[in-house]
Parts: C-alpha cells; structure tokens; sequence
C-alpha cells in the first residue's frame, strides 16, 4: 500500500507523467468512441510501393515535423529561457534553398543535383539564421522572442526572394521519398528522420556535457559563468542546433508537395513547437529539461489534430476545441500545478500508513 | 567598455540609418523642385523598398522621368497613377496580377506609376493618403479591407482624383469610385458548380476543402456547392477548411482515407488544396482525373495545374483572373476622353477549364 501511493506520486512528479497521460487519454478517448482508429491497413500506392495505411500511421507522418523541431526548441528554451519564433519562416527559407539547388532560379523539372548537397546548402543556410537569432540573444541579450521577431517577419520574403518569387517545382519520383515512402520500406519516411535525429540527439546528450552545460545555463547564467561556463556560446550553439532541426524539417516539407508556397509552408509550426515543449513538461523560462517529454509531446499535438479530423469537427470550431484541450493539458504540465498534485498524494501518505 | 563601445556603435549606425533615410527623401523632393507633385516616387519608393526590390527600381525609373515633367504637370504626357496593391509575395495570383499592372502602366504606354504594397488595411490608407497629397490623376485600389475607406476616398473626391478598384470591393458608396473592376466568386463557384452537375455521376459523394474562412473567395466558391448540396441531394463527405494550405489539404483527405468513406469528387477551393489532396489520393493509390474514380477540382489556374489537367490528372480548374491591368487602362482610356464607362461594377471574363478540352495554348496564355 505503501510503495504504491509513494510510486504514485513519485510518477506524478516525473515530467514524462504529463504527454504520456495524455497520449493514455486520447488513445483511450478513441478507443470507446470508435476502435477502428487503430485499424492498419496494408495497400500500395499509385507508384506499386507497399504502404501502411491508417490513424496511426498518419499521426507517425505527420507528427514528427513538430518533433523534430521540439528537439531544437527545448534545447532554445533550456539555455535561454524563451522561444524562436522564426522557426516556420525559417523552413520558408530553408525549403526554398533546398529547390533553388535542386532545379535552379525560377526553374522546374528533373533534379539537376543530387539532394544531399541540396539539403547540406540548406543546413548551412539554416545554421546561419540560427546563428543570426543566437547572436542577438547571447551577446547582444534581446529577449529571444523579441530577437527572432526580425526573420519571423523578413523570412518569407527572403524565401521568395531566393526563387525569385517563382515556385519551382520538382518532377522527380525519388525526391517524394523524404516526406513519403522509400520503395519497399511500407513505414513513413519522417518517421525514419525523427528516429535518427532522436539518437544523435539522445548520443549528444549523453556523451558530450550538452545536457549538464544547458542547464547550468538555464537555471542560473552567472553562476555558470563562474563556474568557467562561457553561457553565450551555449545559448548561441542551441539555437544554430534549432538550425540544423529547421533545414531537416524543411526538407520533409517541400518532400511532400515537391514544391513550396512562400506564404503557408509551415505556417504556425512556431506555435506547434513550443507547445510539444510545454507540454513535454518543460519549464518554458529555462532550466531543466526532458527531451523525449518534448518529442512526445508533439505526437500528442498531433494525435489530437487527427482525432478532431477524424470526428469531422465542424472547420471553424477546430481551433477552439484543440484549445480547449491544450488549456488543460498545458495547466496539468505546469510545474506548480504538479507540485501541488503530488503534494497532495504525498499528504494523503500518512494518513494511509495510519491505517495500515 | 566592450559592451559600451558596442552599443555607442550600434546607436551610430542607427543613427546614420536614419540620416540616411531622411537624406534621400529630401533630395527626392529637391530634385524636382518644379512640382510639388513629383514628389510622388519618393514615398513610394520608401514603401516599396521595405517590400520587394522590382518596384524600388520602378520608381527609380518614374524618378528620371519627373524632372522632365515639370512644367505640364496635371495635363502632360505621361498619366500619374498611385497604384495601392496586396503584397506580391501574398499569392501566385498577386503576383501574376503585380507583373501585370507594372507591364500594363509603364512610361512607355504614357504613365508614371508609383506602388504601394501592403496587406494592412491602415497602412493602405496612409498609402492613399499620400498619393493624394502628391496628386496623383488616378489611384488604383486593392483594398486589404473592406472597411475604413469614406474618409480617404471623399478626400481623393475633393482633390479631383479619380478612384478606381481593382480586384476587391469596399464598403463605400459608390459616388466615391469611378469603377470597380473585380472577379465575381459567385459566378466562379457557380461555373464550377454547374461543369460538376454536367458529369452526370451517378452519386455525389464530395471532399469539400474550403479556404480561409471568411475570404471572399472562400465565400463565393463554397456558396454555390452548399446550394447544389441542398437542392441536388448531392452528399458532403466531409466539409473542413484548409486555410490554402496543401499540408493540411493532404491531411483532410488522408483522415477519409483512413476512415474508408467512399468518395468521387474532390472540390479544392484553390489549387495548392487540390495538390494535396492529390497527394493523399497518390498514396492510397486512388485513381484521379478524366475516366478514373475521382475528380479532381481546383482554382486559379496557376501554370503548373493547368499541365496536371493537360495531362488528365485534374479534371477542372476555376480561373480567377488577376489580368486587370487592360481593364483598367480601358476605364482610364475612356475618363481621359470624357466618354461615360456605364456600369460602375465591371466583371471580367473568367473561364472555367476541362481536362478535355484544354489545349496546349491555354496552358499558356491563362496560366499564372
């Protein structure tokens, strides 16, 4: 009786308590209403490639943009205790590189050069904004919402620019496999990408002092500082690794349509982001920070969107159902929220050892 | 001291920014000492630089021309136009209507063209504003709003200026505008409407995917569905909103997919949409376009559709036309020579194309 009260709250204090209940709910939620959620089919697609179909399916696809950009924009919010906001622009800019080297200024057509040197121009163009964001808020100390206000803004028009404000188009079958499906492989290609980012991620975190630099960082700058930390690079590195997250998501993105539209691509993917960091559990005002709580947390976001689909929520009461639900999962994540719940089940301890 | 000299820098450069900024508008107006209305380009240009590159260099061009211009102001050569348009990054359709109206009021037809680009409604107004204190002989107006405009037109009344819409209404009365020369979203849902009524299915079972809520293309183009929906029994597999955006478009359609509900038509209210929800279609390997199990509609007429409907993938594409420019050479024409225009609303001619019917050359000449 004991152990089991104790776990309890012990579970309810871990961060990891907030997305995984969540995800527990929702999939429950689905479950009563209608159990052909679950359903997997197994198709081929219009190319004769081998698919599986079905919710899960498409919450495994289309969840891991915001996954992958979680991963960044925790490590942003631990170091410097707020969010890029320019991260949708930022893709608006990334993807637009990735087809200017694909098929040329204003072009359309077969691919002219290979992907990889596409999207590794992409990557540097993307680390260099970061870098631009990690700039202003390291050494020139703007509130980092304030500081990516500037591309949030700009960035769509430099995406235009860069083609010329032509959407470029490629014909290629082989370049749909990196927001599709690799012949034969019948799993989701983001998927794939999340994973591998997850373990370079999860090996950074564990090998190098990443982790424990960050959230000296976080929790308190100066202290870190005397203690021989160099807290503007730190925060500066976070945000050009929110870069790196950005040029990746951003070839999944003009992957799935094989072009772009400067105004739309990504739009409020921003929000989306630093919504899976709340809702990971995260402190948004730096600090600690649990990684897979964040990606976890953009597959509720988006098991949540499919569920809504799936209901066939009206178009325009969408948002105000996806808030009612964020409200409370955000509150349920919040740490004082926790503390006061696990101090609850931790008051009731002795009164259960009482009777025992 | 790092962090002192740091900032007396940056205060230096911004400080200089700003010289420089004042500087120029001032030998903009120097320049052209003659009339205070060639002042013109030079407000503009400041607008337009913050925007896009081409018009700067535009004005640039009409700046040349100004000083020459002097003397015969209001009645010379060359018909000063203050153009207040949607920023072209917006859509391909704005675009494709910018490029128009820069090819259509250039110096060589005989106009001095100014731009101003916003989608806010107030900085619009101030646009207006200024042309009219430059004195213009026209303003061209796309209004990012519909609300707002009596004052600013009753002054560009009063100061002799002609008014003339392009592409949206507002809600003003119609004293203050000399035309308004727009594309009818009714008319362009009905079209689409009445070629899907002509299909003769058998049953409608339709993936409704609508734009932005509330745009007045939106309301036009689903409009005319929810009638035939109503009076033709026709049924509504799902009717959501993809806010334009291809991604989302996708997702509608994969969660019918998903689900299993049987469908044969896709009405994407513009053509991004229709991209994605053929996108899903390709996934479930659904087949699409002339003779195949679903038909796929979309609008605008982007270049890049009207090749998927000439390669009988799509089956209809709604054009909205962003060609105004002769329309409004045609208003400007006739109030020049004092002739009556008539009817102040002007709709322009818009088609709807079939897969198969559509030729190599309308892909051409009416793509965007």
């Amino acid at each position: 009786m004991r152990s089991k009260s104790f776990s309890i709250a012990d579970l309810v204090r871990k961060q990891i308590f907030i997305p995984i209940a969540a995800l527990l709910l929702l999939a429950l939620f689905n479950l009563i209403a209608d159990p052909s959620f679950y359903k997997i089919s197994f198709g081929y697609n219009s190319a004769g490639n081998p698919v599986l179909t079905g919710y899960l399916m498409t919450i495994l696809d289309y969840g891991s943009e915001v996954a992958i950009l979680a991963i960044g924009m925790t490590l942003v919010t631990a170091a410097s205790g707020g969010q890029d906001i320019s991260v949708g622009a930022a893709i608006a800019i990334a993807g637009s590189v990735i087809l200017r080297v694909l098929v040329g200024r204003g072009g359309s057509g077969p691919m002219q050069r290979p992907v990889i040197l596409a999207f590794l121009v992409a990557v540097l163009v993307a680390m260099i904004f970061g870098a631009f964001n990690g700039v202003l808020v390291a050494w020139f100390r703007i509130q980092p919402m304030v500081a990516t206000l500037i591309l949030y803004t700009a960035g769509r028009s430099i995406a235009a620019w860069i083609n010329n404000n032509e959407l470029p188009i490629v014909t290629d079958e082989s370049f749909t496999y990196f927001g599709g499906f690799i012949p034969g492989i019948p799993i989701p290609t983001p998927f794939f990408i999340v994973i591998i980012c997850g373990i370079l991620i999860f090996c950074a975190l564990k090998f190098t002092n990443l982790r424990l630099y960050t959230q000296a960082v976080g929790i308190n700058e100066s202290s870190s500082r005397l203690n021989g930390l160099n807290p503007e690079f730190i925060k500066f590195l976070s945000f050009v690794i929110l870069g790196v997250c950005v040029a990746v998501v951003a070839l999944i993105k003009v992957s799935r349509i094989s072009t772009i539209n400067y105004s739309v691509i990504a739009k409020d993917i921003e929000m989306d982001a630093i919504l899976a960091v709340a809702l990971g559990g995260n402190a948004l005002g730096g600090g600690k920070f649990n990684m897979t709580a964040s990606i976890l947390g953009a597959y509720v976001i988006q098991f949540l969107t499919t569920t809504l689909y799936k209901f066939n929520v009206s178009a325009d009461a969408l948002p105000a159902y996806k808030a009612v639900v964020i409200i409370a999962l955000v509150v349920l994540s919040a740490p004082t929220v926790r503390e006061k719940i696990s101090s609850l089940t931790k008051k009731s301890r002795p009164a259960v050892k009482g009777v025992s | 001291m790092k962090k002192k000299i740091l900032s007396l820098m940056l205060a230096s450069t911004m400080v200089v920014g700003l010289v420089g900024c004042g500087g120029s508008d001032e030998s903009a107006s120097t320049s052209a000492p003659a009339d205070t209305a060639t002042e013109a380009p030079a407000p503009a240009a400041d607008d337009a630089a913050a925007e896009e590159e081409a018009p700067a260099a535009d004005d640039a061009a009409a700046e040349e021309e100004a000083p020459a211009d002097d003397a015969a102001a209001p009645s010379g050569d060359l018909i000063k136009v203050g153009i207040i348009n949607n920023d072209p990054n917006e859509s391909g359709y704005r675009t494709a209507n910018d490029r128009d109206l820069k090819e259509h009021f250039s110096a060589e037809n005989g106009y001095d063209a100014s731009f101003a680009y916003s989608l806010k409604n107030d900085e619009q107004i101030t646009a207006a504003q200024k042309f009219i204190a430059d004195g213009v002989d026209y303003l061209l107006l796309s209004a990012a709003d519909t609300a707002g405009w009596d004052s600013v037109l009753q002054d560009a009344k009063d100061a002799g200026i002609e008014v003339i819409l392009f592409d949206r209404t507002i809600d003003a009365s119609e004293d203050l505008y000399a035309a308004s020369i727009v594309s009818d979203m009714e008319k362009e849902g009905e079209t689409a409407v009445n070629w899907l009524k002509d299909q003769g299915l058998s049953e409608y079972n339709i993936i409704h995917i609508q734009g932005v809520m509330g745009s007045a293309a939106q309301k036009g183009r689903s409009g005319a569905v929810d009638a035939a929906v109503a009076s033709d029994g026709w049924n509504l597999v799902v009717q959501q909103t993809a806010e334009w955006n291809a991604e989302k478009a996708q997702q509608i359609v994969q969660s019918v997919i998903d689900a299993g509900t049987p469908f044969n038509v896709i009405y994407a209210e513009n053509d991004d949409m229709a991209k994605g929800a053929v996108a899903a279609l390709d996934k479930a390997n659904i087949s699409h376009g002339v003779g195949k199990d679903v038909i796929v509609m979309g609008f605008d007429c982007n270049k890049w559709a009207l090749q998927e409907l000439l390669d009988q993938n799509w089956n209809y594409d709604g054009q909205c036309n962003p060609f105004q420019a002769s329309y409004i050479e045609d208003v400007i024409k006739k109030l020049e020579a004092g002739e009556d225009i008539g009817e102040k609303t002007i709709i322009m001619d818009e088609k709807g194309f079939d897969a198969t019917t559509i030729t190599a050359d309308d892909v051409e000449s009416y793509g965007i």
